[in-house]
């Protein structure tokens, strides 16, 4: 398991070992039922609190990613279909939200939007 | 449970006053106390093992007050190194380890050797021909080698050249995987305390104007670089500090009150301290 967090990035650091946790287990790099280290271990080996460390945790059992059992630590959860849909389709929202932002201060109507994204799908399919 | 308590610590000497402390320090964590020279770290590690009287407050320790007579059972659980280790000038390691095995009910021999080893500090050499390097090494492996549960260090990273210094930090940074196990350790190394630290105390002129997690404070806090018309439309609760020049103005501010548009820069702790220290405005 690779985590690497950078000190000049602008993301905080539990954001990093969050995002870096949640990818590996959405890409089956760590596999459901298997055990996380335990949040001291992980920050000491990182150099990073253990504040940062167990919030980060934190926020991943918050999502469903990971789950914790008192007094043992932290396993990956089963992988939850609906759950990672839902959350693909809240980050395509923001970047749509986003192309509409920049379509809207260049001036771009929806018709030529839809081109646009017709066109590229094409081009991807 | 809270390794450290103290309420309203408070301490006068002329001239000087250590005007009421107070915080708490979770078990298992490392703290770093950072200040100039005069703020009052010592003054407030010696304090809290009351080596000296104080003027007012309560301090408890590892759970003991460290006022009542249990306070010297609790003693063999903390470890201590002052920034000058006062041993006498004769005495070589393999004595102090006798020593300390009288003093100590958990002292450990094997553990101490290990460390001596490690610090490749010689066994028979007399304490006065040390370097100070040598000294500190000496003092934070006797420190450690009697299984305490609270190590207070005041300074003990000067004087180090930055290969020990690492090592030291990294026997800490070990020392903390147990849970029950806390650090306290002043410095004015305030990269060392970036590097290991869980909570940044920062005490200026008798006051601890901070307590925070360390992160927490690098996420707080940002670098931006603007022009004096730029710095005017800044909210002034966001500008933390300026340092201004005759090409433009660097601001520490806070990252969440700044409009979008502002391009931040990450900051790091000593940058934090130095602008808090200075009380605001400085020239560039």
């Amino acid at each position: 398991m690779n985590i690497l967090i950078t000190n000049t990035s602008d993301k905080p650091i539990y954001e990093q070992i969050f995002t870096q946790l949640r990818d590996q287990i959405l890409h089956g790099a760590l596999q459901p039922g298997q055990p996380l280290p335990s949040i001291r271990s992980l920050a000491k080996d990182l150099r990073v609190s253990v504040i940062t460390t167990k919030r980060a945790y934190e926020e991943l059992e918050k999502a469903g990613y990971v789950y914790t059992v008192p007094a043992k630590g932290s396993y990956v959860a089963e992988k939850n279909t609906q759950l990672i849909r839902e959350t693909y389709l809240t980050q395509i929202e923001e970047h749509m939200n986003q192309i509409f932002a920049l379509a809207a201060s260049c001036g771009l109507g929806e018709e030529e939007l839809v081109d646009l994204l017709r066109l590229l799908y094409q081009d991807q399919h | 449970m809270n390794a450290i308590e103290c309420h309203d610590l408070t301490k006068t000497y002329q001239g000087f006053t250590l005007d009421h402390i107070t915080f708490s320090l979770p078990a298992g964590c490392i703290l770093g106390l950072v200040g100039e020279n005069g703020a009052g770290k010592s003054t407030t590690l010696r304090l809290l093992m009351n080596a000296i009287s104080r003027d007012g407050g309560q301090v408890s320790l590892l759970g003991t007050d460290n006022q009542s007579p249990d306070f010297l059972q609790t003693k063999q659980d903390i470890g201590v190194v002052l920034d000058e280790a006062c041993l006498p000038e004769v005495i070589t390691p393999r004595e102090l380890g006798k020593l300390m095995s009288l003093t100590y009910t958990r002292w450990d021999q094997t553990q101490y050797d290990q460390y001596l080893a490690q610090f490749s500090i010689p066994r028979e050499k007399k304490f006065k021909e040390f370097s100070r390097g040598m000294k500190m090494k000496l003092a934070i492996a006797a420190a450690l080698s009697h299984h305490p549960k609270l190590l207070l260090l005041d300074e003990a990273t000067s004087g180090l050249d930055p290969m020990v210094r690492d090592e030291v930090l990294e026997v800490f940074n070990d020392f903390t995987r147990d849970e029950s196990h806390t650090v306290v350790l002043s410095s004015h190394i305030v990269s060392d305390l970036e590097k290991i630290c869980d909570y940044i105390a920062f005490l200026h002129k008798g006051k601890l104007v901070l307590f925070e997690e360390k992160d927490l404070l690098l996420e707080e806090y940002a670098l931006v670089k603007l022009s004096q018309s730029q710095l005017a439309e800044l909210d002034p609760a966001a500008v933390v500090g300026v340092k201004e020049g005759p090409y433009g103005a660097e601001a520490l501010v806070k990252r969440g009150l700044i409009p979008g548009h502002f391009v931040t820069e990450h900051t790091n702790l000593e940058d934090i301290i130095l602008f808090l220290a200075k009380d605001g405005k400085q020239n560039l």
